[in-house]
């Protein structure tokens, strides 16, 4: 226990929404200590562990208890629909995937399967949960995805082959020191994976990593996703959620060299009795490094349920940190649960600054009287406020082939609303 | 000719200590071309009647009815009412993170016209109606008022006006705040409208400042929520000279 440590949690909510809705649900932890102590004590001798980078890891499934739905990576999530993919035996052989490579015609990026004996195995992270742990004792190869040169290089890796096998798997994703890339992993169809992505970002690469989870409506899906980033180099990774029964994507990043500079951008649309959560990680290990953490999702109809936990460590030695997170989600029915919980650690006082926000609101009546007194009806009214406040991740993908597919994908998911009643306008 | 007709409209708001009645029995008629401007103290219920005419869902009417060309506004959803050619520029325009402004305009052009506009065309009429309005080409890609001054976001709205070509609008206060360069930049927006289209306006103001730059064929003076003196330009002029006082007085009598 680190007499530094002064956790600066109890999360500033701001109870109003960007677009002045009111906030409806928002569930933060009065302390991070209080939210894990529980789940650790099992394992760690009872004593809780109070920085985010002191949990248990391990690559043996055995080494995990049983997964009680108490521990902090579990607490939100609906462990009884997992049990299989937690506990039971995953299939960890080969799945087919097709390659579609952008600019450089594939030029600089080799995509083949490696051994488990491979040395990047381990390097960008350890599990923390038993799930994480079963996939990585289970996978027979690794899928790497390794860029090199300094021309820029585009590749889609479209997985939409996993099928109703119980399956594990691990990727590697590494890019070379002064490499320029965009990785997307686009997945679809049937799934019930748990999977463990390594990526590796080498000095002053730049790299940007897209995990779209678009799976049909029974698919479940569990990833961990494990970020490296090397002295001067650039990391943006966007997690997009729009399809699946429950889907989970945990991204932990450590900027581990001077200079490092992270982005971890969200973006879910959770419907009906779907279950999309993200458990996100920054970790400021070395000085002047900046991190952005920027997640926004909509829910709409009966039982659509998500769950933002966002944490942010700057270490000891993370002196010259700029760092910021947030969370804002968009209610659009009744019936719908939104839990979004910002925690910020800070191990130094040397920092440029740090600060979270987070924000769960209703639609603003405001806006939509002001866009149908333009003669917008109320359905386009609404679809253009909820593309609006999502478009700004959007945008920020920076890969304009796929911003242009999730636009229409998100205008999928809102006319999906045809059958759900819509929510009261009147103030 | 079209017209315009409120009659005998009572208008009520719910907050937190009830119902509060605000309009008390307004009748008003304008026809197209006419510039009528509503004037009175604050807490008269201006604003309230503006709200009322474009269907804001925070007022209810209680009874009463409104009219364009014989048609029942008060039937009519919000959309509708734009529709039928009702403009609302609003005291306090509303950010709309995510939309750019081109990409609104567009869409409540099309919404409108029944129609998407001509590309070419439209492009130019945008370009032309921003840069007499001195707004920088900037603003067409910008987010719908998000980091707009105040004088800015009145532009915005006389900006919508003069695309979209209502048939009558209601200016809720849109001199406030206004330098005096801003003002007169809106008004002449506002006056090149009616010369294009022989729009109706109905002007609300608390001052007569922006009376000097859009002159006024009526003007009403509103106190507790009814119409309690009718007149010419003239009526401006009195006000401007005594204030307010005169009514409140008779009003609390």
């Amino acid at each position: 226990m680190s007499d530094e440590t002064i956790p600066l949690t109890g999360p500033t909510v701001d109870l109003t929404a960007p677009d002045g809705g009111t906030a409806v649900e928002v569930t933060g932890t009065g302390s991070r200590a209080a939210l894990i102590s529980d789940a650790t004590s099992s394992h760690n001798g009872g004593a809780p562990v109070q920085t985010r980078n002191a949990r248990f890891t391990s690559t043996e499934v055995s080494a995990f208890p049983e997964v009680t739905g108490r521990e902090a990576s579990w607490k939100l999530t609906p462990v009884d629909a997992l049990r299989d993919l937690i506990d039971g035996a995953l299939d960890g052989g080969r799945y087919d995937f097709t390659l579609d490579a952008g600019a450089g015609d594939g030029a600089g990026i080799d995509v083949s399967w490696v051994p488990r004996t491979d040395q990047r195995v381990g390097l960008a992270g350890i599990p923390e949960e038993r799930a994480s742990a079963n996939a990585w004792s289970t996978f027979s190869e690794a899928l790497a995805i390794t860029v090199s040169g300094e021309e820029r290089a585009e590749v889609r890796v479209q997985r939409d082959a996993f099928g109703p096998a119980v399956r594990g798997a691990h990727t590697i994703i590494e890019a070379k020191p002064f490499s320029d890339s965009v990785v997307v992993l686009d997945n679809s169809r049937d799934a019930s994976l748990v999977e463990n992505v390594e990526i590796i970002v080498g000095d002053q690469a730049r790299l940007t990593v897209v995990t779209v989870q678009d799976f049909d409506d029974d698919a479940r899906y569990l990833a961990t996703h494990f970020g490296r980033v090397g002295r001067d180099a650039t990391f943006k990774h966007v997690v997009v959620s729009l399809g699946g029964k429950v889907v989970r994507v945990n991204p932990a990043v450590t900027l581990a060299e001077r200079g490092a500079d992270g982005e971890l951008l969200g973006v879910y649309f959770s419907d009906a009795g779907q279950h999309l959560e993200q458990q996100v990680f920054m970790f400021h290990q070395a000085p002047d490094t900046k991190g952005r953490v920027n997640y926004k999702g909509a829910l709409q109809g009966a039982g659509a349920r998500t769950v933002w936990i966002g944490d942010v460590l700057i270490g000891p030695d993370a002196s010259g940190t700029d760092s910021y997170e947030q969370n804002r989600n968009l209610v659009l029915t009744d019936g719908t649960r939104a839990d979004s919980i910002p925690n910020l650690e800070i191990e130094t006082g040397d920092i440029q600054g740090a600060g979270h926000a987070s924000a769960t609101g209703r639609f603003d009546d405001e806006q939509l009287f002001y866009l149908q007194s333009r003669g917008i009806p109320e359905e386009v009214a609404r679809r253009l406020v909820v593309r609006g406040f999502l478009a700004d991740i959007v945008q920020k993908i920076g890969f304009a082939p796929l911003e242009e597919r999730l636009h229409a994908a998100i205008e999928a998911e809102l006319a999906g609303d045809a059958e759900t009643p819509s929510i009261e306008v009147t103030a | 000719m079209s017209t315009l007709k409120i009659s005998d409209l009572h208008v009520s708001v719910e907050t937190d200590q009830g119902t509060k009645q605000i309009l008390r029995g307004v009748d008003l008629t304008i026809n197209e071309g006419e510039i009528h401007a509503v004037m009175g103290p604050n807490g008269s219920g201006k604003s309230t009647l503006a709200y009322a005419i474009a269907g804001h869902p925070k007022y209810t009417v209680d009874s009463g009815s409104i009219t364009l060309d014989g048609e029942e506004v008060l039937e009519m959803s919000v959309d509708e009412r734009a529709k039928a050619g009702l403009f609302l520029a609003m005291q306090y325009p509303v950010e709309i993170p995510g939309v750019t402004n081109s990409n609104f305009l567009r869409t409540a052009k099309t919404a409108i016209a029944g129609e998407a506009p001509a590309i070419r065309t439209w492009v130019k009429d945008v370009r032309g109606a921003m840069e007499k309005l001195r707004m920088d080409s900037s603003f067409a890609e910008r987010n719908v008022n998000e980091g707009f001054s105040g004088g800015e976001k009145k532009r915005n709205e006389i900006l919508q006006l003069e695309l979209l070509k209502p048939r009558f609008a209601v200016l809720d206060e849109t001199d406030s705040g206004l330098d005096v360069d801003a003002l007169k930049i809106v008004s002449e927006g506002v006056n090149r409208a009616k010369a294009e289209t022989g729009l109706g306006i109905l002007l609300i103001t608390h001052y007569t400042r922006i009376l000097r730059y859009i002159k006024p064929d009526f003007v009403h003076v509103f106190v507790a929520g009814r119409v309690a003196e009718e007149g010419g330009p003239e009526l401006a002029d009195q006000l401007e000279n005594e204030g307010y006082d005169r009514f409140l007085t008779s009003a609390s009598a």
